[in-house]
């Protein structure tokens, strides 16, 4: 029989948190018991962090990332989503591209550093640029993708109804694909906050990606390297929050269930 | 006996719509489809005209002719004399499904095609519309919360909210549950009667066809030819249990060569 006395729910609700205060502790609990170098502990972790608050380093290096992933992301989605859906729309055109992007697309964003660092030197440009190939090509694909299926109804009534070239651009092109182009944005700034960690490892000396290297180059503070990855895991988290409750929104959630 | 001439319909009523000797054929990979063969009929302005054929026999390609969204490889099709060469808002297709705009609520839809009248204006007109297909108290729901009879209502408010001529209806209520449908014919009529627009209604329900037109246009199997033309001579509202609907329905299933009896 089911119980769903608010009790119950309550329980139910804490029970993530129990589960990850049970982690902590076996975790703490382990460290304490064998204390080899392989790992700090939570509470290690914890004072890590505290230092770096302290050191007023976290807040600086969090702001450093975000700025670099909000302009390459931001410069991408200007370039990419226009492009995309041109040539979308445009057969001929997808068809002459098309070979490009299949040979550009699975080549990581990584193996572009060289170049970057021989384009535009170390620091915020180049990873700026790192992040904005990372994420050029899926949007570009997914604008691509999002025009090609809008049914063909809409495009058709749109005619019928008497609009311009212009008017069913925006009228009827464009709410049609926005539904798939939150989605291709939520897994892209994905892409985009991988991609600044990695960047900020070699292209700069700012950042959660640089405090990670530079936590274990200077001193092998690996509580400073586990709180480091801790707050990229939460603050990626928040991104995609943020990308999801786009989703959200009344007009564009029909694309969202299986009519 | 059903008649059989193509040309036969009121005298009163001036031609609308003019087909003469449309074809279509598809070429496809190196494929010849041929899909309309030598099509010609004349619609009056304020007619109801079914088109009645088998799945696939081409009947919605011919919509989709008149419509102006494909080109016929043969033959012309004028509108007041006018040759059709693309869509246009005089007359508004209405699809077989899903054809509203699901980013927009009940009231967008309707609205949809009155961008060019005033704020004012264009709210009168989709209250009207709205009132019309009985819609009251949804204006401000979006497609995904209406049920499959409720979407067809917007799409025909939308379409009759741009005060078109004629209306292109493609199987209209083909996905709907039965009693939904028959409430949709019912409603049509009515809403035919009130506003005499010239429609023009693809079937493949014989029914359908029957309780609904002023001429029934049988279409032959692939490549579609007309091969009958049949009067509907009784009166709104109709009984479908009257001797002269059944003579009438009867006939037709003869001639497209079904047995009633299963």
């Amino acid at each position: 029989m089911r119980d769903d006395s608010p009790v119950r729910t309550r329980l139910l609700l804490w029970r993530p948190f129990a589960f990850t205060a049970l982690l902590l502790l076996f975790w703490e609990a382990g460290v304490r018991y064998q204390p080899s170098h392989l790992l700090p502990g939570p509470l290690g972790v914890a004072g890590g962090i505290v230092d770096l608050v302290r050191h007023g380093l976290l807040l600086k290096y969090v702001v450093a990332s975000l700025f670099r992933v909000t302009w390459g992301f931001a410069l991408a989605v200007a370039t990419a989503v226009p492009l995309g859906l041109a040539i979308g729309w445009y057969r001929r055109a997808e068809m002459a591209i098309n070979p490009i992007l299949q040979i550009l697309r699975p080549i990581s964003p990584l193996a572009w550093i060289p170049i970057a660092i021989l384009w535009f030197g170390v620091g915020d440009l180049a990873a700026v640029f790192l992040i904005f190939v990372g994420s050029f090509f899926p949007l570009m694909l997914t604008a691509i993708n999002a025009v090609q299926s809008v049914p063909a109804v809409y495009v058709d009534a749109g005619r019928n109804f008497g609009l311009s070239p212009a008017a069913l651009m925006y009228r009827v092109l464009y709410p049609a694909v926005v539904p798939r182009l939150i989605v291709g944005l939520r897994i892209t700034l994905g892409i985009a906050w991988l991609v600044v960690v990695a960047a900020e490892m070699i292209a700069v000396s700012s950042g959660l990606g640089f405090l990670i290297v530079d936590a274990r180059n200077a001193g092998n503070r690996y509580d400073l390297v586990v709180a480091g990855m801790l707050i990229i895991g939460i603050i990626g988290l928040l991104l995609d929050l943020g990308m999801r409750s786009l989703e959200k929104v009344k007009s564009f959630r029909w694309g969202y269930s299986e009519d | 006996m059903p008649q059989t001439q193509a040309a036969i319909r009121p005298a009163a009523l001036k031609t609308k719509l003019a087909m003469d000797r449309v074809s279509m054929v598809f070429e496809r990979d190196g494929k010849r489809t041929e899909v309309l063969n030598n099509i010609s009929l004349d619609v009056g302005d304020g007619e109801f005209v079914c088109l009645l054929g088998p799945s696939g026999c081409g009947k919605s390609t011919l919509l989709n002719a008149m419509a102006g969204f494909l080109a016929p490889t043969g033959g012309a099709i004028t509108v007041d004399g006018e040759v059709v060469r693309k869509p246009d808002p005089r007359r508004i297709f209405v699809f077989q499904e899903r054809g509203v705009f699901p980013w927009l609520t009940v009231e967008g839809n309707i609205g949809f095609g009155l961008a060019k009248l005033s704020k004012g204006e264009r709210e009168q007109r989709i209250a009207h519309y709205v009132k019309m297909v009985g819609l009251q108290g949804f204006e401000k729901a979006y497609p995904e919360e209406l049920s499959g009879g409720m979407k067809q209502r917007v799409e025909v408010a939308r379409a009759l909210a741009v005060n078109p001529d004629m209306l292109l209806l493609d199987e209209p209520f083909g996905a709907l549950d039965s009693i939904t449908r028959l409430t949709m014919r019912g409603e049509l009529l009515r809403i035919w009667e009130a506003e005499r627009k010239t429609i023009i209604f693809v079937t493949h329900d014989i029914d359908e066809a029957v309780q609904l037109a002023d001429r029934v246009v049988v279409l032959s199997a692939r490549p579609a030819t007309i091969q009958q033309t049949v009067n509907i001579d009784i009166a709104h509202p109709r009984d479908m249990s009257s001797p002269r609907y059944l003579e009438l329905r009867d006939g037709i299933f003869k001639q497209i060569g079904l047995a009633h009896r299963i």
